[in-house]
C-alpha cells in the first residue's frame, strides 16, 4: 500500500541524507588528498597517508590496544551477559523484576560519569592496573547491548525444545551447548559485533580510564588532533569507517539490518 | 522442574559486576559531594554559587534542548518518508542512516571540523563564492556545536522512529483514507498520535546523549562553549578538584535519570495503545 508522499517531504529526506552522507565523504577525499592539510576535494591523490598511520607508533599502540580491548571487553560481556539474559527468559518466575532493570542500569548513568567514577575507585583508590580498569569498563559499557540483543533472540526461542531435549535425558548444561546455543547463534553474532564497535569508539569511558603509555585510538585521536591537523587523521577515520562497513556486513547476515530499527 | 538458585546463578556474575563496578563507583561519587567541614551541600552551594558552572548548565540544558528539537522534527520527518518507500530504496536509506551512527564520534565531529574551520570547506567555498570576503569563524560557537550534536543524533532519531512508524498496522492508515481523510489529515490524526510515544523515547535518547557528551563539545566547543561533559574532564584531570568534579558527574546523573523516569511515564499516558 502506498499513502503518497507530498514531494516537498521527499525532497527535505534528500537533503537530510545529503548531510548525513556528505561529511563522511569529505573524510574519505581528504584522506586521499596529495596535501599536507586537510582539503576538499582532494588535489592530487596519494595513500601517503594511510602509511603514515603505522609510521606513528603512538597510533600503531593505541589501534592494537583497541582492538583487543574491544575484543577482550566484548567476550567478557557476552560470557556474563549470555547466561544473564537466559535466566531473565528461562528463569522469569523464580527471579524478581528489578533484576532485569540491573542490566539497564549503564544506559542510565551517563558514561562519562561511570568512566570518571571507575577511575577514582578502580584506579585511584584500589590501584587496578590501567589495563584492568579500561577492561572492566568496556565491559560493562558493552553489557546492555549483549543482554537486549541475546533478550531479543531468546524471546523468539521455543522453550518447549529445551524441555523436550532435557526429558529425553539430555543433561541441562549439554541441552544448553546443543540445543540452545545453536538456536541463539545470530543473536549472540551480532550483539557481539555491535558491542565490538561501540567498544571500538568509546570515548567518554575511556577518558578517565587511559593513562600513562596505555591509550585507546580514540583518544589518541582526539590529542593528535589538538597539535597537528593533518590529513592522517583523515586516513585513521577512513580505517574506522572501514570497520564499520565490515561490522554492518556482519550484522546485515546475521539479524537484518532492519533488527536496528527496533 | 525449575530450581530457584539456578536462575540466581546464571544471572549473579553480571549482576555483581555490574553492583562492585558500576553501583559502588557512582555511588561513591555522589557521597564525595555531601559533607564535609563546610556543610552537607556546601559543594552543591559552590557550583550553584558561581557564575561560570551555572552557565556552563545553562549552556549545556540550552544546547542539549535546541539539539533535540531539531533532531526530533529532522529525524521524524525523514523516518516518515524512509517508512513509506519500499524495496531496494528503503533499504540503501536504512544503510545510510545506520553507517553514521556505527561511525564513532570522534570521527563524525572531526568532520565538521574540516568543514566548519578557519580554512575550512565552507569558508573555502564562501570565498570562492565570492559571497563574504574574509573567513567566517564558525568553530568554538554555541552554533558549531549544535549542527555537530544534531548530526550526531539524526540517525538514532531516524532509526527509533522508522521503528515507530513500522509498528503502526497499515489497516489503520487505510481505514482512516478510506474514510475520507486527507493524507495530511491521516498524519496529523493517525499516524502522529500513535507515533507519540516512540518520539519521546527517541527524544530521551538525544536530550542525554547531548546533555552528557564529550568529545563534541571538546572538537567544535572548546574552553570557549564549555560544556558539562568537558568541564567535568577539566576539573577532574586538569585541576585535580574531584569533589567539584564529582558535583557535576551527580547533577549530570540526577538531571539524566530524572528525564528518563519523568518522560518514560509521560510516554506511557499517551499510549493510544494502552488505553
Amino acid at each position: 500500500m502506498a499513502t503518497r508522499i507530498h514531494p516537498l517531504l521527499v525532497a527535505f529526506a534528500a537533503l537530510v541524507f545529503f548531510f548525513l552522507v556528505g561529511p563522511l565523504v569529505i573524510i574519505v577525499g581528504a584522506a586521499l588528498s596529495d596535501t599536507s592539510f586537510l582539503t576538499f576535494p582532494p588535489q592530487g591523490l596519494t595513500l601517503h597517508w594511510f602509511s603514515n598511520i603505522f609510521e606513528i607508533s603512538a597510533f600503531r599502540e593505541t589501534m592494537t590496544t583497541s582492538f583487543l580491548l574491544a575484543f577482550l571487553g566484548t567476550s567478557l560481556s557476552l560470557l556474563v551477559g549470555i547466561p544473564a539474559a537466559y535466566a531473565l527468559h528461562r528463569h522469569r518466575v523464580t527471579l524478581p523484576t528489578w533484576l532485569s532493570t540491573v542490566f539497564v542500569l549503564p544506559v542510565l548513568i551517563p558514561e562519562i560519569v561511570f568512566g570518571f567514577s571507575l577511575m577514582k575507585s578502580a584506579t585511584a583508590a584500589a590501584g587496578l592496573p590501567i589495563f584492568a580498569s579500561l577492561l572492566i569498563g568496556h565491559a560493562l559499557l558493552v553489557l546492555p547491548y549483549c543482554v537486549r540483543v541475546v533478550s531479543a533472540s531468546l524471546a523468539a526461542f521455543d522453550f518447549s525444545v529445551e524441555e523436550a531435549a532435557v526429558s529425553l535425558g539430555s543433561p541441562p548444561l549439554k541441552t544448553f551447548f546443543t540445543v540452545v546455543l545453536p538456536n541463539i547463534r545470530a543473536g549472540a553474532i551480532a550483539a557481539f559485533i555491535l558491542a565490538f564497535i561501540t567498544s571500538l569508539n568509546d570515548v567518554s569511558v575511556s577518558l578517565f580510564l587511559t593513562g600513562p603509555g596505555i591509550s585507546t585510538l580514540p583518544i589518541q585521536l582526539l590529542a593528535h588532533m589538538e597539535q597537528f591537523f593533518d590529513p592522517t587523521i583523515a586516513a585513521v577515520s577512513v580505517l574506522l569507517m572501514a570497520v564499520t562497513v565490515a561490522v554492518m556486513a556482519v550484522v546485515e547476515a546475521t539479524l537484518g539490518l532492519s533488527f536496528l530499527t527496533k | 522442574m525449575t530450581r530457584r538458585w539456578l536462575g540466581w546463578a546464571l544471572a549473579a556474575p553480571a549482576t555483581i559486576a555490574v553492583a562492585i563496578f558500576l553501583v559502588a563507583p557512582v555511588l561513591a561519587t555522589f557521597a564525595t559531594t555531601f559533607g564535609g567541614p563546610k556543610g552537607a551541600f556546601a559543594a552543591y552551594a559552590a557550583f550553584f554559587g558561581s557564575g561560570f558552572r551555572r552557565t556552563v548548565l545553562y549552556r549545556t540544558t540550552e544546547v542539549a534542548l535546541i539539539t533535540t528539537a531539531i533532531s526530533v522534527f529532522v529525524g521524524f520527518i525523514t523516518a516518515y518518508v524512509v517508512s513509506r518507500v519500499r524495496g531496494k530504496a528503503k533499504s540503501i536509506l536504512i544503510i545510510a542512516a545506520v553507517f553514521p551512527l556505527l561511525t564513532g564520534v570522534v570521527v563524525r565531529s572531526f568532520a565538521w571540523l574540516v568543514i566548519l574551520g578557519k580554512n575550512g570547506i565552507l569558508n573555502t567555498a564562501l570565498l570562492d563564492l565570492g559571497l563574504v570576503s574574509e573567513p567566517l569563524s564558525m568553530l568554538y560557537t554555541e552554533g558549531s556545536v549544535i549542527v555537530a550534536m544534531v548530526y550526531l543524533f539524526v540517525p538514532l532519531m531516524i532509526l527509533t522512529s522508522v521503528g515507530v512508524l513500522e509498528g503502526i498496522p497499515d489497516d489503520l492508515i487505510q481505514a482512516s483514507t478510506s474514510l475520507g481523510a486527507s493524507p495530511a489529515a491521516t498524519f496529523r490524526q493517525v499516524v502522529f498520535p500513535l507515533a507519540m510515544p516512540g518520539i519521546i523515547v527517541g527524544a530521551v535518547l538525544v536530550f542525554t546523549g547531548s546533555f552528557t557528551s564529550y568529545a563534541t563539545p571538546q572538537l567544535l566547543g572548546g574552553e570557549r562553549q564549555m560544556m558539562m561533559g568537558t568541564f567535568l574532564y577539566q576539573r577532574a584531570m586538569v585541576t585535580f578538584d574531584w569533589v567539584g568534579a564529582s558535583t557535576v558527574a551527580v547533577i549530570m546523573t540526577v538531571v539524566t535519570i530524572a528525564i528518563v523516569l519523568l518522560m518514560s511515564r509521560i510516554a506511557r499516558r499517551l499510549n493510544p495503545a494502552a488505553v
